[in-house]
C-alpha cells in the first residue's frame, strides 16, 4: 500500500498531519506524532499579536509605577534576557526540528501588512520547511470594501513569499464571495498550498453575567462537508497544493477528503479528543479501508471524485443544495 | 587598559568594586542602600564573578540585625564578606559590629548614611547612623563624591585587610547614593593590585575549622576582659598610617590622591570649615568661588574619621588659620556639640598640650549643624558661614539652612547668593512618575557624559505620595568636574512636562534670566498661552524666558507610546539645548533606546523611535507676549477653611515652601493632627467614576473596595435634600427597613479619586440596554468637577447615619459607616488600602493603631497630608509607627497600656463606690460593650463619671479622671506588611500572638516588600519572581496562618476581598470580638505583582479560585462549643493555579527569563498548591467536642 503523497513539494509518507494546536507546543507530543506516523507537524501558530503586543504589555508592566516614588524607583529585578513569544516560537522551532525527521511546517497568523511579516525568514532560518500562513479579517468596519479586504489578503502572501525560499500554504476562511476567484488569485499571488478551512471560535454570550465569552466547540465529522465541497471545486484548477482540515475524525473522512482533491488531510479535534495515538488508529482505518476497496495508492484515488471527475459535477453546486433539499421531504 | 567612563549613582559605585572584592553578601533592603543589594542580587544571578573568579553568593537575611549575624558567621569562617545598609538597619548590626571589630575581624560595611527615625521617621541622609556606631570599633570612612565611593570601597578593603579593623564605607543617603555622575571606573586589576591576596590568605587562615579548631567568643570575667579590650590598641595606632599607605598606592595605581584629611583652599587661610560627606563638595565649589574673589578661606575634608589621627589632622591644617567652623551632619541632643566637633575640639587641645598645635595661636572653633536628614547646603549657606567665621565672637553650636526662632541657632543666609559656573547647563524638568520622565532624564545624562566631553550629573526628587506624584529632575552638564551637590536653584532650561503642574507649582521660580522654558501642553499654539496662569505669565516675561510648547500627549497617542511622554521631552531638550548637534542627538537618543528597550523586544523600540521622529515636527517655538493678561490664577494649596495648623504648616509644605517654615511652627515632639488629606486636593485623574442611580442596586461593593474612600454611600431622610445642588442624585433606599422617606445616595468626591476604576470593575449590576455600561462608569473629570465639588460638600453635610442603628455585619451595612482613612497617597488601585479602611470603618472610633514601617506607615504617615481620620464627635483612630521590628510588640504595648489603666480605673471606681454612686459604678464595671448599642450606652456613663469627678477635688478623683475613657473598649490593630509581619518583626509577632493578650494584628500581605520596591519576602511564592529572587523564589511560602494556628489560642483569618468580601468583614468583626490574640492575613494586591491594579479584585478571585490563597477562619471560641475551629470558606481548587498567576508579571516574566525554570516552579507551585488544600481540608474535617473521643 502507497501512502506516499506529495504536499506543496514536500514528499510526505502519508496524507496524515497534524494541524496547528496547542498539542505542538510540547516537544514531547511532536516526538509522539511523529512515532505514531504523523507525515508532518504544524506547529501552533504564532500571532501577530504575540510579535507585536507581548513585548510591549511586558514593558508596561515592568515599568508600571517606576520611578515615582524614592524608596521604590522599580518594582522588578533588570533580566538582561527575556525570551517573547517570537524568540521563544522560533527556539521551539529549532528544538522541534532536531527532535523529528518529520517535517516541521510552522503556523503565521495574521492580518495587517506589518513588522510580523518579517518572522517568515526568521521562520525559515530557524529551520522550518514551510510555512502555513493564517489570515482572517473579521470585517466589522462597513468603510471597508470587500475588494480591500481581498487584495490585503493578496498583499500578505505576496509579502510572506517574498521573504522566504521554502514553501508557503495559505490558510483561508470560507468566508469569501467568490472562493474559486480568490484561490486562483492566491495561486497566482504564489501560494504553494491552500488550506480549507480555518476554524473560527465563535463567542457565546453568558446570559447570568452578560458578558461575551469564548466558546471553543471541537469538531465533528460534519464539519468536513465545507471544506470537501470547494476541494472537489477547486482541484485541478489551481497548482497550488490543496490540504483539507476541519472534521476529520476517521479513516474515511481522510479517505473522502483524498478522493475530491486534498494532497495532505489534517486532525486536530481528533487528537485533542482522543489523543495522538488517534493517528495511527486513523492511518490503519484508512489502510483497511483502501485494502478493502482495493485501492493500490494515495495518488491514485487523489482526486477521483472531485468536481471534474465525478459524473454529475452539478452535484457538488447548486444542484446539490436542491437534492438536499429534497431529501427532507 | 583605559578605564571606561561611566555614569551611575553612588549605590552602584560602591556595589560595583564591593561585588568584585568579596566573596559572601548578606542583604535586607533599607532605604537608600537597597540598590545596592539589589545590584550586588542582579550580578550575581547574572554570574558576574569576583576578581578571583567565582560569582559571590548574595543572601538576603530576614533583618539587618539577621543580616550582620551572617556577616559575622561568614567572616568567621574565613570569607571575604560585606553588606550594605542605612539608619535603623545600621543600628541593628551594633551588636555584631562590636563583636567583629572585636575580633579584629577585616570587612568593610558600605552604609548610604540616613537619618535615624526620632521625632518621625525620614527616609533621608545625615550622618545620625554613622555617628552612632562611633563606639563599636569600627574604622569611618567617608566618601564625598560618587568617584570617591568608588575609589574608598576599594581602598577600604585594602585597609582592613591589613589592618585587620572593619570598616564602615559612608556616603550620603540620596545626595551621594543616588545622585548620578559620569565617573571613571576601576579595573579587575586595579582591584587585583590594591587587594594583596596574603591578606585574603591571612583571613582565611584564621577561620574556624574542624581541621584547626579553635575557639573565638569565650565569656569573660572581672580578671581579664578589660586587659582583653586593650589588645586591640596597636591595630588602632597603626590603622591611620595603613589608610593613608593604601591611598599612596591607590594614587599610583589609580593616579587619584588621597589624604586621610584633605585640605582645599588658600594656602594661607584664616577661616576653615572642617566637615565630612558630599556637603564638602559643595564647600569646595564655594571655596573656589569666593578664593578667586578676593577670599582667604579652605576647607579640611575629613575622610577617615575612626580612628581619628590627631596627627594627620593637625598636619593638615594651615598655620594661618584662625578660626574653624566644625560641621556636623547629625544631632546630638544634649551633648556639648556634635561628635566632629568634639573631635576637632579634642585634637587640637591634645595638640597643644603635645605642642605639636598647628596654628600659630589656638584658633577659635565653632560648631554647627547642617543638612538633616537631606536638607540642603548651598554655597549661599556655606558663605554664610565663612562670614561668621569672621566676626569677633561667631555663634557657637549654630544651625545652617533652617529658620531656628525658637533657641536662634540659625545663622541667616542670603539665598540669592550662587556660584554656578556660566559655562554649567542647569536643567529641571518636572515630570509625572508615570510619564518616564525621570528615567528619560537618566539617559540623557548617559548620552551626555558618555557620549560629549562634558561632565554631567543628575539627581531626582520625588514625592511623598505614590500615586499621580510629581518627580523633579535637577540636570548639570558642563565642562568642569562639578561639585554642585545641592539642588539646581538657578536654571537655565526648564521643563514642564505635564501643563497640570502650572496651577500648582510656579515652575518657572528657579528659571534665571534669558533661561528656555518648555512646556508640555495639551492646547494649540494659540490657546496655551491664555491657559497659563497669570502670575506664571507675568514672570515668564519679566525673566525674559524663551519658551518652547509641544503636544507631547499627542505625539505619544499616535505613536503608541500612552502617556509615556519621555523620549519625546527628552528630544526636546536635546533639539532646544543644542548640547549636542540635532542629528548627532537623536542618534543617540535612538542608541539608548536600543539599549535601554531592546532586550524588551524589537516592536517597543520602534515604537520608541518612531515618537522621537514624530517630535520635531510638533515642537514650537513661542513668541511670549507682552502681556500677561491670562484669566487663569493658581489654586491655593489648600481652602480657606482648613484649621490654622494646616493653613500655616500643611499648606506650605503642599506648596513646597516647607524649607521656608521656622522651627516654631513645627510640632516639637512629632504629634500632628489627623484628617489631613481632605484639605489637599491633588485632582490627578482625568477621569472619576459617575453614578447611575436608576441602575444601582445599593450593594456599596464599590465603596467597600475604593482604595481611597472617595466613594460614599449615605442613607437618610428625604427631608435633607432641600438645599440640594440640581445635579445632587438620590433614590429610593433599598431594604425593609427603610421608609419610603429614606433615601440613598453614592457620591463620589471628585478631586480625590485616582481613577483606578476598581469599583467599575466590581460593580455587578449591568446596564440592561446597554451591558458595557453599570452602575458606576468612569467618565471625563474636568467637565463634572465643579458641579460633583458641590454635590461633594453638600454631601459631606448630610449627617452620619446612627452607628447604633447599621447593621454593620455585612458588606452593605459596614459601607453605610464613615470611614476614617480617607484620600491616602497610596498608589492607584492599591489592594491593601480597602482593608485598613474597612477597620477604620467598623471600629476607628475607639481604635489605635501600631503601624509596622512599610507602604501602609508611608500612606498612612508620610507628610504632608495624613489619612486617618475623626468623625464629627472628634472620635477617631490614633495611629503611631515606631519601627519596622517592634510593630507587634509596640502593638502589644498599647494593649497593656489600656488593659492597665482600665484595670486602675475600675480599683478607682470601686474605692469611689460610695462618692459616685453604686449604679453607676456597677454599670461602667460590668458593662458588656459587645455592641455599638453597649459602647454607647458605656461612653454615657463615662460622660456622667467625668461629670461627678469634676466635682469631687481629691487624688484618686483626678487620676479616674485622667483615664475614665479607658473604661471604653479600645480596640488595638497592629498592621503592616509581609516583610514586617514574616521577616523582620516575626520574633515578636510570635511572642505577641503568644502572649494571649487581645490585639487584632492585620497582615496586608503583598508577599513582596512593597515599600522599597519589590524584594523577596518569606511570604513570597515559590516561582515568582522579586527583587533578590531574579530566578524565582525557590522555597516555598510561609505557612504565617498554620504557624498561629498551632497556639490554639489565636484567632487566624485568611481574607480576600476580592474573593469573598463577606468573609473579610465576617472575619474582621470576629477577630475584634475574639477577646485574645488574632491574626488576620490578608491578599493584597499589588503594584509589585505585575498587573493590572483595576482588575486586582479579579486576580483575588483567581488566587482563591486556584486554592493558591485559601480562605479560612480559626476561631478558638468554636473549640469550647465542641466544634473544630476551623472553617474553609473556600472551596477545592477548580482552576489550575497558572491560569492565577500568568496574569501577574511577576511569575509571567521568568517564562521570558527563564522558561525552563518556570516551568519547574509552576508544577512546585501547583503541587504546594494542592497539598495546602489536602492539608487544611482534612483538618477542617477533624471531629471535635465528644465526638472527638
Amino acid at each position: 500500500m502507497k501512502l506516499e503523497t506529495t504536499y506543496m513539494g514536500l514528499k510526505l509518507k502519508n496524507p496524515l498531519v497534524p494541524s496547528a494546536s496547542p498539542l505542538s507546543k510540547e516537544i514531547s507530543n511532536i516526538r509522539h506524532m511523529e512515532d505514531v506516523g504523523a507525515s508532518a507537524v504544524v506547529l501552533e501558530s504564532l500571532f501577530e499579536e504575540q510579535i507585536s503586543h507581548e513585548s510591549q504589555e511586558l514593558d508596561y508592566f515592568l515599568t508600571q509605577g517606576t520611578e515615582s516614588y524614592a524608596e521604590a524607583l522599580s518594582y522588578f529585578p533588570d533580566s538582561e534576557v527575556y525570551d517573547f513569544g517570537p524568540d521563544e516560537y522560533l527556539k521551539h522551532l529549532s528544538n522541534a526540528k532536531e527532535a523529528v525527521d518529520i517535517p516541521i511546517i510552522a503556523s503565521l497568523n495574521g492580518v495587517s501588512i506589518g513588522g510580523w511579516i518579517d518572522y517568515a525568514q526568521k521562520l525559515e532560518n530557524a529551520g522550518a520547511d514551510a510555512i502555513e500562513l493564517n489570515s482572517y479579517y473579521l470585517a466589522t468596519n462597513p468603510e471597508i470594501s470587500s475588494q480591500k479586504i481581498e487584495d490585503n489578503y493578496v498583499e500578505i502572501l505576496k509579502a510572506v513569499k517574498s521573504s522566504v525560499k521554502i514553501p508557503v500554504a495559505y490558510k483561508l476562511s470560507p468566508f469569501f464571495t467568490s472562493m474559486s476567484a480568490m484561490a486562483k488569485r492566491f495561486d497566482e499571488a504564489g501560494a504553494d498550498a491552500l488550506v480549507l478551512f480555518n476554524r473560527f471560535y465563535q463567542p457565546d454570550i453568558d446570559l447570568e453575567n452578560l458578558d461575551v465569552i469564548p466558546n471553543i466547540v471541537l469538531s465533528t465529522s460534519h464539519s468536513m462537508r465545507l471544506p470537501l465541497r470547494w476541494i472537489a471545486i477547486l482541484y485541478g484548477k489551481i497548482e497550488a497544493s490543496l490540504g483539507a482540515t476541519r472534521g476529520i475524525h476517521e479513516g474515511t473522512d481522510a479517505i473522502k477528503m483524498l478522493m475530491v482533491g486534498a494532497d495532505v488531510t489534517m486532525v486536530c479535534s481528533e487528537l485533542l479528543r482522543n489523543g495522538i495515538k488517534r493517528i495511527s488508529g486513523i492511518i490503519s482505518e484508512m489502510t483497511k479501508w483502501m485494502e478493502e476497496n482495493e485501492y493500490e495508492s494515495v495518488e491514485q484515488m487523489k482526486g477521483s471524485m472531485s468536481y471534474k471527475s465525478v459524473a454529475e459535477p452539478a452535484a457538488y453546486s447548486r444542484a446539490n443544495y436542491m437534492k438536499a433539499l429534497k431529501s427532507y421531504i | 587598559m583605559k578605564r571606561p567612563l561611566v555614569t551611575i549613582d553612588g549605590n552602584e559605585a560602591a556595589a560595583f568594586v564591593a561585588h568584585k572584592i568579596n566573596e559572601v553578601i548578606a542583604i535586607y533592603p533599607i532605604t537608600p542602600s537597597s540598590t545596592m543589594g539589589e545590584w550586588s542580587d542582579q550580578w550575581s544571578s547574572e554570574g558576574k564573578k569576583n576578581i578571583w573568579g567565582t560569582v559571590p553568593t548574595v543572601t538576603e537575611m530576614q533583618s539587618e540585625g539577621g543580616a550582620s549575624g551572617a556577616v559575622h558567621g561568614a567572616l568567621q569562617t574565613g570569607a571575604l564578606t560585606t553588606t550594605f545598609t542605612a539608619s535603623q538597619g545600621l543600628l541593628l548590626m551594633i551588636p555584631n559590629m562590636f563583636k567583629i571589630a572585636g575580633e579584629l575581624t577585616p570587612t568593610v560595611f558600605h552604609v548610604s548614611a540616613r537619618s535615624v527615625a526620632a521625632q518621625a521617621l525620614s527616609i533621608f541622609g545625615d550622618h545620625s547612623d554613622v555617628m552612632a556606631v562611633r563606639s563599636t570599633g569600627f574604622g569611618l570612612l567617608a566618601s564625598n563624591s560618587i568617584q570617591e565611593i568608588m575609589d574608598f570601597a576599594l581602598i577600604s578593603q585594602a585597609v582592613s585587610l591589613k589592618a585587620k579593623i572593619p570598616f564602615i564605607h559612608f556616603f550620603d543617603g540620596f545626595r551621594s547614593s543616588s545622585e548620578v555622575q559620569k565617573i571613571e571606573q576601576l579595573l579587575e586589576d586595579d582591584m587585583r593590585t590594591m587587594i594583596d591576596d596574603d591578606l585574603v590568605f591571612e583571613h582565611r587562615k584564621r577561620a574556624l575549622t574542624p581541621d584547626n579548631p579553635v575557639l573565638r567568643g569565650t565569656a569573660q570575667n572581672p580578671d581579664v576582659f578589660f586587659q582583653g579590650r586593650e589588645t586591640v590598641n596597636p591595630y588602632y595606632l597603626a590603622c591611620p598610617d595603613i589608610v593613608q599607605e593604601m591611598m599612596d598606592k591607590f594614587e599610583k595605581v589609580v593616579g587619584r590622591k588621597y589624604k586621610l584629611f584633605d585640605y582645599h583652599g588658600a594656602k594661607d587661610a584664616e577661616e576653615i570649615i572642617v566637615l565630612m560627606g558630599s556637603g564638602a563638595e559643595a564647600v569646595h565649589e564655594t571655596v573656589d568661588y569666593l578664593n578667586a574673589q578676593g577670599a582667604n578661606i579652605g576647607l579640611l575634608k575629613v575622610r577617615l574619621y575612626r580612628p581619628f589621627s590627631v596627627k594627620h589632622f593637625v598636619e593638615a591644617i594651615p598655620e594661618s588659620v584662625k578660626s574653624i567652623a566644625v560641621l556636623d551632619r547629625t544631632k546630638e541632643p544634649g551633648a556639648i556639640g556634635e561628635p566632629l566637633y568634639q573631635d576637632v575640639i579634642t585634637a587640637l587641645t591634645e595638640a597643644q598640650t603635645e605642642g605639636i598645635l598647628p596654628t600659630k595661636v589656638f584658633p577659635k572653633i565653632i560648631g554647627g549643624r547642617y543638612g538633616l536628614s537631606s536638607k540642603e547646603f548651598t554655597p549661599a549657606m556655606i558663605k554664610a558661614i565663612y562670614d561668621e567665621l569672621k566676626k569677633d565672637k561667631p555663634k557657637n553650636h549654630f544651625t545652617i539652612g533652617i529658620n531656628d526662632d525658637v533657641t536662634h541657632t540659625s545663622l541667616d543666609f542670603d539665598s540669592s547668593f550662587s556660584t554656578e559656573g556660566k559655562d554649567v547647563i542647569r536643567a529641571m524638568f518636572y515630570g509625572l512618575g508615570a510619564d518616564g520622565t525621570v528615567g528619560a532624564n537618566k539617559n540623557s545624562i548617559k548620552i551626555i557624559g558618555e557620549e560629549t566631553e562634558n561632565y554631567a550629573q543628575g539627581y531626582f526628587v520625588y514625592d511623598s505620595k505614590k500615586s499621580g506624584s510629581m518627580t523633579i529632575s535637577h540636570l548639570r552638564f558642563g565642562p568642569d568636574p562639578i561639585h554642585s551637590t545641592y539642588l539646581v536653584n538657578q536654571a537655565n532650561f526648564i521643563g514642564c512636562h505635564q501643563f497640570v503642574f502650572l496651577e500648582k507649582y510656579d515652575v518657572v521660580a528657579n528659571a534665571v534670566e534669558g533661561a528656555t522654558f518648555l512646556l508640555n501642553s495639551p492646547y494649540s499654539l494659540e490657546e496655551t498661552w491664555d491657559k497659563i496662569p497669570q502670575n506664571t505669565q507675568q514672570e515668564i516675561i519679566d525673566k525674559k524666558l524663551k519658551m518652547y510648547v509641544i503636544d507631547a500627549y499627542k505625539v505619544a497617542r499616535e505613536t503608541g507610546m500612552g502617556t509615556r511622554t519621555n523620549t519625546i521631552m527628552q528630544t526636546c531638550f536635546f533639539a532646544i539645548s543644542g548640547i549636542l548637534p540635532r542629528e548627532e542627538a537623536i542618534e543617540k537618543i535612538k542608541g539608548t533606546i536600543k539599549k535601554t528597550y531592546g532586550v524588551k523586544g524589537d516592536e517597543i523600540v520602534k515604537m520608541n523611535f518612531s515618537a522621537v521622529d514624530q517630535t520635531l515636527a510638533n515642537l514650537h517655538e513661542f513668541k511670549v507676549p507682552q502681556k500677561a493678561d491670562g484669566k487663569e490664577k493658581m489654586i491655593a494649596p489648600v481652602p480657606k477653611e482648613a484649621p490654622e495648623f494646616v493653613q500655616k504648616v500643611t499648606a506650605e509644605i503642599i506648596a513646597g515652601r516647607g524649607d521656608n517654615l521656622p522651627v516654631s511652627l513645627i510640632p516639637d515632639d512629632g504629634t500632628y493632627p489627623t484628617g489631613t488629606t481632605q484639605w489637599e486636593k491633588r485632582n490627578i485623574s482625568l477621569e472619576i467614576p459617575v453614578w447611575d442611580e436608576n441602575i444601582c442596586i445599593q450593594c456599596n461593593k464599590c465603596a467597600l473596595v475604593c482604595p481611597h474612600a472617595v466613594i460614599r454611600p449615605k442613607v437618610y431622610s428625604k427631608d435633607l435634600l432641600k438645599n440640594a445642588p440640581s445635579t445632587f442624585k438620590h433614590v429610593k433606599a433599598r431594604g425593609k427597613e427603610y421608609g419610603d422617606d429614606i433615601v440613598y445616595t453614592l457620591q463620589i468626591a471628585p478631586e480625590d479619586c485616582t481613577g483606578c476604576a476598581m469599583c467599575v470593575d466590581v460593580c455587578p449590576a449591568k446596564n440592561k440596554q446597554e451591558v458595557r455600561l453599570k452602575a458606576i462608569n468612569m467618565a471625563e473629570q474636568p467637565p463634572i468637577r465643579e458641579t460633583e465639588k458641590e454635590n461633594w460638600d453638600f454631601f459631606l453635610n448630610i449627617p452620619e447615619m446612627d452607628r447604633r442603628e447599621v447593621n454593620r455585619t455585612n458588606v452593605k451595612g459596614s459601607q453605610i459607616l464613615q470611614p476614617l482613612f480617607e484620600f491616602s497617597g497610596a498608589c492607584t488601585g492599591c489592594g491593601e488600602t480597602p482593608y485598613v479602611k474597612l477597620v477604620s470603618q467598623l471600629f476607628g472610633d475607639r481604635t489605635v493603631i501600631a503601624n509596622a514601617t512599610g507602604c501602609s506607615s508611608i500612606y498612612g504617615g508620610n507628610l504632608p497630608t495624613t489619612p486617618w481620620a475623626k468623625n464629627n464627635e472628634g472620635r477617631g483612630p490614633a495611629w503611631s509607627n515606631s519601627l519596622f521590628e517592634d510593630n507587634a510588640e509596640f502593638g502589644m504595648g498599647f494593649r497593656l497600656t489600656i488593659d492597665k489603666q482600665n484595670e486602675y480605673a475600675k480599683e478607682l471606681l470601686e474605692k469611689m463606690k460610695s462618692e459616685l454612686g453604686e449604679e453607676l459604678v456597677k454599670g461602667l464595671q460590668n458593662s458588656k460593650q459587645i455592641d455599638e448599642v453597649g459602647i454607647y450606652k458605656q461612653r454615657d456613663r463615662v460622660e456622667k463619671l467625668k461629670e461627678k469627678l469634676n466635682g469631687i477635688d481629691s487624688s484618686e478623683a483626678k487620676h479616674l479622671l485622667s483615664i475614665a475613657d479607658y473604661l471604653v473598649k479600645k480596640s488595638v490593630w497592629i498592621m503592616g506588611g509581609d516583610g514586617w509581619a514574616y521577616d523582620i518583626g516575626y520574633g515578636g509577632l510570635d511572642h505577641v500572638i503568644a502572649s494571649g493578650k487581645n490585639v487584632n494584628i492585620l497582615v496586608l500581605d503583598t508577599e513582596v516588600y512593597s515599600n522599597t520596591g519589590g524584594q523577596m519576602s518569606k511570604a513570597t511564592a515559590r516561582g515568582a519572581v522579586a527583587k533578590f529572587a531574579a530566578g524565582g523564589k525557590p522555597a516555598k511560602k510561609k505557612d504565617l496562618g498554620m504557624l498561629a494556628m498551632s497556639y490554639g489560642n489565636v484567632y487566624v483569618a485568611s481574607i480576600a476581598m476580592g474573593s469573598s468580601d463577606a468573609q473579610t468583614v465576617k472575619a474582621i468583626l470576629e477577630a475584634e470580638a475574639y477577646d485574645g490574640p488574632s491574626l488576620i492575613l490578608a491578599y493584597s494586591h499589588c503594584i509589585a505583582h505585575g498587573i493590572n491594579m483595576e482588575k486586582g479584585l479579579q486576580q483575588q478571585k483567581l488566587a482563591v479560585d486556584s486554592g493558591y490563597w485559601p480562605l479560612y477562619r480559626y476561631n478558638p471560641e468554636l473549640t469550647a462549643e465542641g466544634k473544630n475551629p476551623l472553617v474553609l470558606d473556600y472551596k477545592e481548587p477548580k482552576i489550575p493555579v497558572r491560569e492565577y498567576a500568568y496574569n501577574e508579571t511577576r511569575f509571567k516574566m521568568l517564562t521570558k527569563s527563564k522558561p525552563e525554570e518556570a516551568k519547574k516552579l509552576m508544577v512546585l507551585l501547583q503541587e504546594d498548591v494542592n497539598e495546602k488544600w489536602h492539608l487544611y481540608n482534612n483538618m477542617a474535617k477533624i471531629e471535635f467536642g465528644e465526638q472527638k473521643a
